[in-house]
C-alpha cells in the first residue's frame, strides 16, 4: 500500500474541518479503505471526541514525534469500522512540538500501512497549518456561504498554491437551501465564481451532524443524513469516482419550481 | 449590482448579491496586496506619463483590478479625444 495523505484545512475556525475529517475518515473506511485519521490541532484537540474515541487515548502525535512511543501504539481503531484508526493530537503542548518536517516523516512511516492518511488541520495560517499541509498529496479546503469563511478559503487557497500543494478541491459546508432560494445566502456557483477552485462537495446543514458528534458517531452511517450522504459523495470523489452532485432541494412541488423558474429569470 | 427588474421596482439587491460584489473586491485586494490608494497613485503616474505624448481626458481614465479565473489582470481604459475636438481645445 502506499497511502495518499489529504489535508482537511480551511483558514477560518468553526467551518466544519474537524466534522469533515472523521467523516470522510469514516466513509472511506466504510468503502473497504484502510485510513488514519491525524489530529493536527495540537493543544486543542477535537478529533477525538467528535469521532467518539476520547477515552482510549493513551498515547498522541507528539510523544511519537518525541519517541515515547511506537506509531503503532498511538493509533486507536475505530469501535465500529476495524480499518479506521485515530492517531489524536496532544492536549497539553502546543504547535511548535511538531515541525512540518516533523509531519512528513511520520506520513512517510505511515503511508505503506494504509490507504489514506487524513489530518485535521487547524484554524489559521500559522504553524499548525504549515505543519498540516508539508506531507498532503491533496489539500480540501472546508468553506461555509458567508463572506468571512469564503475570504479565508480564498487566502487558504493562496497559499496552498504558493506551497505548490495546489490546485487546492474546495467543500461547501452548511448550505442552507431555503436561504439560497430566497437569495440571501452565496450560492455554489457565485462560490466558484469568486474562488475559481475545483468542487468537490455541497454539504447542506444538517441537525444530524449535531446529534450524531454528541453521541461521537460518523454521520455518514446514517442512512437517512442528507449530509451524511453529501460527505460520502465527497469521499468518493476523493477516490477518484465520478459522482454526480446531489440536489440540495427537496423537491419543492410544482408551485416551488415555478417560483424558481419565474425568479431565475427575472434576475 | 442592482438588475433591471431590481431598479425598476425600487428594491434593494438581495443580501447574498451584496455578499458576491463585496467579495469580489476584498478577494481582488487580498490576492494582490494592491490597495485602492495604491490604484490612485497609479492612475495619477499614468495620466501624467501619457499625457506627455498624447491628448487624454483625465476624468474618463478608468483603471482596475480584474480577474480571469485565479489570476489577476491590472485593466486600464484610456479613452482617446477626438480629433476635432483635440483640435478645438
Amino acid at each position: 500500500m502506499s497511502g495518499k495523505v489529504i489535508t482537511v484545512t480551511s483558514g477560518k475556525g468553526g467551518v466544519g474541518k474537524t466534522t469533515a475529517t472523521a467523516n470522510l475518515g469514516a466513509a472511506l473506511a466504510d468503502f473497504g479503505q484502510k485510513v488514519v485519521c491525524l489530529d493536527g490541532d495540537i493543544g486543542l484537540r477535537n478529533l477525538d471526541v467528535v469521532m467518539g474515541l476520547e477515552n482510549r487515548i493513551v498515547y498522541d502525535l507528539v510523544d511519537v514525534v518525541e519517541g515515547r512511543c511506537r506509531l503503532r501504539q498511538a493509533m486507536i481503531r475505530d469501535k465500529r469500522l476495524p480499518e479506521l484508526y485515530l492517531i489524536p493530537a496532544a492536549q497539553t503542548r502546543d504547535k511548535s512540538a511538531i515541525s512540518p518536517s516533523d509531519m512528513v516523516r511520520l506520513c512517510d512511516e505511515l503511508r505503506p500501512e494504509c490507504d489514506w492518511i487524513l489530518i485535521d488541520s487547524p484554524a489559521g495560517i500559522e504553524r499548525g497549518f504549515r505543519n498540516a499541509i508539508a506531507p498532503a498529496d491533496i489539500v480540501v479546503v472546508i468553506t461555509n456561504p458567508e463572506v468571512s469563511a469564503v475570504r479565508d478559503a480564498d487566502r487558504i487557497i493562496g497559499l496552498v498554491e504558493a506551497e505548490e500543494k495546489g490546485p487546492a478541491r474546495l467543500v461547501i459546508n452548511r448550505i442552507k437551501p431555503e436561504m439560497v432560494r430566497r437569495g440571501d445566502m452565496l450560492a455554489v456557483d457565485d462560490i466558484l465564481e469568486l474562488l475559481a477552485v475545483q468542487l468537490v462537495g455541497m454539504v447542506p446543514d444538517d441537525e444530524s451532524v449535531l446529534t450524531s458528534t454528541n453521541r461521537g458517531t460518523p454521520v455518514v452511517l446514517d442512512g437517512k443524513s442528507k449530509a451524511g450522504l453529501a460527505f460520502r459523495n465527497v469521499a468518493r470523489r476523493l477516490k477518484g469516482e465520478e459522482v454526480p452532485f446531489m440536489n440540495l432541494e427537496d423537491g419543492g412541488g410544482f408551485f416551488n419550481r415555478l417560483t424558481r423558474m419565474i425568479r431565475s429569470g427575472g434576475s | 449590482m442592482l438588475s433591471v427588474l431590481d431598479r425598476l421596482l425600487g428594491r434593494e439587491p438581495k443580501s447574498a448579491q451584496m455578499a458576491k460584489e463585496r467579495l469580489k473586491l476584498v478577494l481582488v485586494h487580498d490576492r494582490t496586496d494592491i490597495s485602492p490608494g495604491v490604484l490612485e497613485l497609479l492612475k495619477d503616474d499614468l495620466i501624467a506619463a501619457i499625457s506627455r505624448h498624447i491628448e487624454i481626458d483625465p476624468s474618463a481614465v478608468r483603471i482596475e483590478m480584474a480577474n480571469e479565473g485565479r489570476e489577476q489582470r491590472l485593466i486600464a481604459d484610456i479613452p482617446l479625444r477626438p480629433l476635432r475636438k483635440r483640435k478645438l481645445g
